[in-house]
């Protein structure tokens, strides 16, 4: 499967995110508290453009009044329906086992290996002292 | 990909819409003064100094949050220049109109609330004003696009002058009612108001939201907006029980009604419920004549979004017959958040031939369109 050179890794701290189009494909990356992810830009449900939509937490609840917010920035929801996804794995909140997002191996490789190759890199230009996060599709 | 199981696989083949109505389009005002230039000077002062006084439990507010921003928009129908989705007729066009090839697109306008204003001159004054907003910022520019006509129930004498005002004039597709009202829409005192637009070949359309001003469920306030948007369902299901059993269609037999967003996989158990307590309290309602299921069969029809999503997605289809194939409606709710695509709003493979009249005929035929 070839890699692709998405971002550098400054370009993406955590909380923050980038839309990228790899073989005709929109997907979306995320840095999730320093691990990097890879969700593609398209809702399972009615096929909005997911990745663009809002990070949020998971709520969750023991019973009727009682709340609380879990894992702040972790959920993706959907800018249509609001559907939520986990964005470390691409699952669905609201049917976890029958719908989930595609998502991709996301690695970070320092720009030494990177130059070496086989990565494909049209639009990164990539230093060897810098680090590359880097979508396996 | 991504993978939905079992049997939910959307229906890809819906490429061939081109063409499509859809019965439910929200314009916007990118200024809420655009509406000024059509008010009288009277009124348009009076919205100044007072303001809207809508039969609601709050005032300029909803009753319930919505979970996205300006009262439930898509999040990614805000045009451009960040004014309020459903207000730029481009991006509408861009989003919705050429995306989908359009044939016709039907306006209902949840704004000015004239229908629900509790200062019934002011009211009228504003359904007037909005009814000439909607020819001049949307159909007049944009002919694909209807207007529903604004009124308000509550001044049977100024609503009957509006539907009268606008017959002939191809641009209005319906009269627009609010779907919570004073009263239930078959009472005697709305009558008048249904055989106008009857008379003037006008149907009615009911489009969910909005309140009356009466706890929005028979049992009370709900606490959440997930119940507050089943309680639509109930309020569309007292507006058809209420139609049938007062005996609307037995003295206006060519009214025509659209249920606006208000769900439908209910009707089959409504008209199962209603034939069956037909039949031991008839001589209670001896006006009716038939079985209210033949009313209802032959007076309502119904917009599909948001689309019920059953659990095995084959029970679409026999929904879809048990109502009627050719009473129901495609609908988007665009710029909601909760609109549908017309590509994926259904589930299940509908036949080729069912689609035409779902997506295209039934709504051509209802409204008199070419």
């Amino acid at each position: 499967m070839p890699k692709h050179v998405v971002a550098t890794t400054e370009e993406l701290p955590p909380g923050t995110r980038k839309l990228v189009t790899i073989r005709g494909r929109e997907i979306g990356i995320f840095n999730i508290a320093g691990d990097y992810y890879a969700l593609i830009n398209r809702c399972p449900h009615e096929g909005a453009a997911l990745c663009k939509g809002k990070l949020v937490g998971r709520m969750e609840s023991d019973k009727p009044g009682e709340y609380r917010l879990t894992r702040p920035g972790e959920m993706l929801r959907c800018p249509w329906h609001g559907w939520e996804f986990d964005i470390r794995t691409g699952q669905s909140w609201c049917d976890p086992e029958h719908t989930y997002v595609r998502s991709y191996q996301v690695t970070v490789e320092p720009g030494a290996a990177v130059v070496k190759g086989p990565y494909m890199a049209e639009t990164i230009p990539v230093r060897v002292e810098g680090n590359y996060v880097v979508v396996d599709l | 990909m991504n993978v939905i199981t079992p049997q939910t696989q959307p229906d890809v083949s819906a490429q061939s819409l081109t063409g499509y109505v859809d019965c439910d389009v929200h314009p916007y005002f990118k200024n809420p003064a655009e509406l000024d230039a059509f008010l009288p000077t009277r009124w348009r002062e009076h919205r100044k100094e007072y303001g809207a006084r809508s039969r609601s439990a709050l005032a300029y507010m909803p009753q319930y949050p919505r979970l996205s921003p300006q009262n439930g928009m898509r999040m990614d129908a805000f045009p451009p220049d960040g004014s309020l989705p459903g207000s730029d007729l481009p991006f509408m066009r861009e989003q919705l109109i050429d995306l989908f090839g359009m044939a016709h697109g039907i306006l209902l306008p949840l704004l000015g609330r004239g229908g629900d204003e509790r200062n019934l001159e002011y009211g009228a004054a504003m359904c007037t004003a909005v009814n000439d907003w909607m020819l001049a910022y949307w159909c007049d520019p944009e002919p694909r696009l209807k207007a529903s006509i604004q009124i308000n129930v509550e001044h049977a004498e100024s609503a009957i002058a509006e539907i009268e005002k606008r017959a002939g004039d191809r641009r209005f597709a319906q009269v627009q009612i609010n779907q919570r009202g004073l009263e239930p829409l078959g009472r005697h005192r709305y009558r008048k108001i249904l055989q106008a637009a009857a008379a003037n070949g006008f149907p009615i359309a009911m489009h969910l939201g909005g309140t009356s001003g009466h706890a929005s469920t028979a049992g009370g306030w709900p606490s959440y907006y997930h119940e507050e948007h089943h309680a639509y369902v109930q309020s569309m299901e007292g507006i058809v029980t209420s139609l049938v059993v007062e005996g609307v269609f037995e003295q206006i037999p060519n009214l025509k009604v659209a249920l606006v967003e208000g769900g439908f996989a209910w009707i089959p158990a409504l008209t199962w419920r209603l034939d069956k307590h037909y039949r031991r309290l008839r001589t209670e309602v001896p006006h009716l004549k038939r079985l209210p299921s033949e009313y209802i069969r032959d007076h309502i029809w119904v917009t599909t979004q948001p689309v019920e999503e059953p659990e095995r997605a084959g029970d679409m289809l026999s929904t879809l017959e048990w109502i009627g194939w050719d009473r129901v409606m495609f609908s988007t709710d665009y710029p909601h958040w909760d609109q549908d695509d017309p590509r994926y709003a259904f589930k299940v493979q509908i036949p080729e031939q069912q689609k035409r009249m779902l997506f295209r005929e039934n709504a051509l035929a209802f409204y008199n369109l070419a």
